[in-house]
């Protein structure tokens, strides 16, 4: 499965009411890191098939950003059953992103 | 064994891997998060000689493009030493060990942290290190930058022109960026200087809500209200795992000149983490040059 574009309309849908864990990939264009760290979260996303990883642009979404009090980028953001259980800011590496989703 | 191990996977390693390479020398590149470094943090490099403007990750993917295509291997392990002895140097990282006979160390440097209690849980809450990543948080908000340096000023001029408000907090009474930077900012109606003071103390619930100010002249304290603190008190080199083996000056960057050697034979620095006086990614490539092709050349006589 491919990483999803996630946007305030079908945020519920994909990651509050997903049955399996979801990872947040807040990020936008201009971040260096964050694309950085976009083909390790396609890497991810396409080899498993426990959680899915989507993707948020902030410069597009400010309401997701308010809600969930996005003040860093690259931030990941774990749900599982619709409440965020962890969260990674910054860049980090695809073995510390694999493991924020093995607990 | 790898003829060389190039330790950091920034310009600097990876100029380095290229000139290697090119010497027909096998190279492995350890590094410990992912290709790029530091210059990723930029938005648009406007310095770098026949590139008017380039992304930061956009220079970092074709450099590594580049390296890899010459025939240097990457793994991402972070290094956490170096067994120098019988000829060979061992570098180990947290899952393996890894031979060379020679070793480049392109570890570059990390923001400085104030040190205050909870400034790590608050990274992402209200503190940060780089203004030009996080600053778009702070639209129409109340932020502060610590620091006396460039970076601190462009912050601030940065970030000024977002904010509604933008105080400097700076334990001098006049600032070591350049005068130009500290004029304009003098001019905007929502910059407040703080001068010689210390940031004691943040206050926070779920988030930054304000920060102690102590002044260290009359000992005066006072609290700032604001939504975010831009660090920028300078950089510390990332060689504390090396310290054993390589000599190192007062402020922890590795003791080499322009050619790259460090105290160790065998092991050679490059980039922003060697004693010099100009940090820019030009300098650093050039670092990675000098030291590849040295090591070449220790290779070659040993």
């Amino acid at each position: 499965m491919a990483v999803i574009e996630v946007t305030k309309n079908n945020f519920e849908e994909e990651v509050l009411r997903s049955e399996i864990p979801v990872l947040v990939d807040f990020n936008a264009g201009w971040c260096g890191p964050c694309r950085s760290m976009r083909p390790m979260l396609d890497e991810l996303a396409e080899n498993n098939g426990k959680y899915k990883i989507v993707s948020v642009d902030i410069d597009e979404e400010d309401e997701l950003v308010e809600e969930y009090e996005v003040a860093s980028i690259p931030c990941l953001v774990v749900f599982k059953n619709g409440k965020e259980t962890d969260r990674s800011i910054g860049l980090i590496p695809k073995d510390s992103i694999a493991a924020l989703m093995e607990d | 064994m790898y003829d060389i191990i190039i330790i950091g996977a920034g310009p600097a390693g990876m100029t380095a891997a290229i000139y290697a390479r090119r010497a027909a020398r096998s190279v492995l590149v350890l590094e410990a998060v992912n290709y790029g470094g530091q210059i990723l943090n930029t938005p648009d490099i406007e310095n770098y000689p026949a590139e008017a403007h380039i992304s930061g990750y956009d220079f970092s993917a074709k450099l590594y493009e580049q390296a890899k295509g010459l025939g240097a291997e990457f793994i991402f392990e972070k290094a956490v030493g170096i067994e120098n002895g019988n000829g060979k140097k061992t570098v180990v990282t947290v899952k393996n060990s890894y031979e060379a006979k020679a070793v480049i160390l392109a570890t570059g440097s990390a923001s400085r942290k104030l040190g205050l209690e909870d400034e790590e849980k608050l990274v992402g809450k209200g503190v940060s290190y780089c203004a030009t990543c996080d600053g778009n948080f702070y639209r129409k908000k109340v932020v502060a930058v610590v620091g006396g340096g460039n970076t601190a000023l462009e912050d601030a001029l940065y970030l000024s022109d977002l904010a509604e408000k933008v105080y400097l907090i700076h334990r001098r009474d006049s600032f070591r960026g350049e005068e130009a930077n500290v004029s304009r900012l003098a001019a905007r109606d929502n910059v407040e200087f703080i001068y010689n003071s210390n940031v004691t103390k943040l206050i926070s619930d779920k988030r930054l809500r304000a920060v102690e100010v102590t002044n260290k002249i009359d000992g005066s304290v006072r609290t700032v209200e604001l939504n975010g603190l831009f660090v920028a008190v300078g950089r510390i080199p990332e060689n504390r795992n090396f310290a054993d083996l390589v000599r190192l000056d007062d402020a922890g960057y590795v003791q080499a000149g322009e050619d790259c050697h460090t105290s160790c034979d065998g092991i050679f620095v490059a980039g922003d983490n060697r004693t010099k006086t100009l940090r820019q990614l030009v300098t650093a490539a050039a670092d990675g040059a000098m030291a590849a092709t040295e090591a070449v050349k220790y290779i070659s006589n040993n």
